[in-house]
């Protein structure tokens, strides 16, 4: 009994206005709290740089774009985005122990193999690193952050994102219909 | 009057602190909503679970109604608030690239996280694809740079833009999602149902 309870409770979210609703009042109360809203793709350039820095240290000073982002004193990881991307970490980790939803899993489309997925997976990561770049943020950073102040390049990365994903779903629709 | 951390309302030495509690929240209302599963979001671009588009909607609009309205109160001065500046082409092509990688990979930076905190392998290559690209960009960074520090029109809102009233954009966008919202559940009684 306890269970089927088990797994009759793993794909059960929560509905997505009650779940909206709570993530605007965490932005409204982060730009409230620290006048910048939420990130998600910050955390991941800090570790690039950090990387880079450690493995090749001339070669990062003299890069333009990572000595943007580094310190004499200071370790490009000690960052806002970083230590809140921790506590996305842990926030999701508690979420998904609460449900049974934690394991070690390849989520894929019954109709395609795991290796096609993880190529995928790949492939579409590295465009969305690069693209995050271009646009100085994410869905999380530029899109929604942006949009919650009215700023005209969030809105702009909002319909880029959105419209350019819509217009190439036809050519990814074996992987996920 | 807000924002406290900047007005020193509250200590700087609480940023970090702060950083780590507002992460775990938006960790886990992420994860309840269903954003550590691929398959949910992806349903978005082919009309099975519109999960993404209530969520993020709903969030935006929630988030700018309190802004302008704790501001309107006094509570929050809008004016020091970071506004996402407007690169425009920066906005534009990195946008449809990663658009792009969305429906290919089918997770964007935050959600993917969601998905490596509860062990999907195929969220940490995506992650790790995400690093790549940061990486081969920071490497071509010359070839980038033009569009990537051209284009500048400040930190604009879209008050500055278009010259709108932004209480009425609100109003406006509010109906737009509404309509978006219903029209969105008409489709998906009509698409062929996907289960994952």
């Amino acid at each position: 009994m306890k269970k089927e309870l088990k797994q009759k409770s793993k794909h059960i979210y929560w509905n997505p206005y009650y779940g909206g609703f709570l993530l605007g009042i965490l932005i409204l109360f982060t730009f409230y709290l620290t006048g910048r809203g939420l990130g998600a793709s910050g955390a991941m350039k800090s570790s690039v740089v950090s990387i880079v820095e450690s493995i090749a240290p001339t070669h990062a000073e003299e890069s333009t774009y990572y000595s943007k982002f580094m310190n004499e004193d200071e370790s490009p990881m000690k960052n806002w985005l970083v230590f809140e991307t921790l506590g996305v970490l842990i926030g999701a980790f508690i979420s998904g122990g609460l449900n049974g939803r934690i394991g070690w899993r390849i989520q894929r489309s019954p109709k395609i193999t795991s290796k096609r997925r993880l190529i995928f997976a790949l492939g579409g990561g590295v465009l969305f690193g690069l693209g995050a770049q271009i646009a100085r943020g994410c869905t999380s950073g530029a899109a929604l952050s942006g949009m919650a102040v009215l700023s005209t390049g969030g809105f702009i990365t909002m319909l880029a994102i959105f419209g350019s994903a819509y217009a190439t779903a036809y050519f990814f629709r074996k992987n996920w219909i | 009057m807000g924002p406290l951390i900047p007005n020193g309302v509250i200590p700087i030495e609480w940023d970090n602190i702060i950083a780590i509690l507002i992460g775990i929240v938006f960790g886990f209302v992420l994860e309840a909503s269903g954003f550590s599963s691929s398959r949910k979001l992806a349903g978005v671009f082919y009309g099975y679970d519109f999960a993404v588009l209530k969520v993020f909607f709903t969030a935006a609009l929630v988030a700018v109604i309190g802004v302008y309205y704790m501001d309107y109160l006094g509570y929050l001065d809008i004016n020091q608030l970071y506004v996402h500046p407007l690169y425009l082409w920066g906005a534009i092509i990195g946008g449809v690239i990663m658009g792009v990688g969305f429906v290919a990979g089918g997770f964007c930076p935050g959600t993917s996280l969601c998905a490596v905190a509860i062990g999907k392998i195929d969220a940490i290559v995506y992650v790790g694809g995400i690093m790549v690209g940061i990486f081969i960009f920071s490497e071509l960074y010359p070839l980038f740079q033009p569009i990537y520090e051209g284009y500048f029109y400040g930190n604009v809102t879209l008050e500055d833009s278009l010259g709108i009233n932004p209480y009425w954009f609100v109003f406006i966008f509010s109906i737009i999602a509404i309509v978006a919202f219903v029209i969105s559940d008409m489709v998906r009684k009509k698409t062929k149902k996907i289960f994952y």
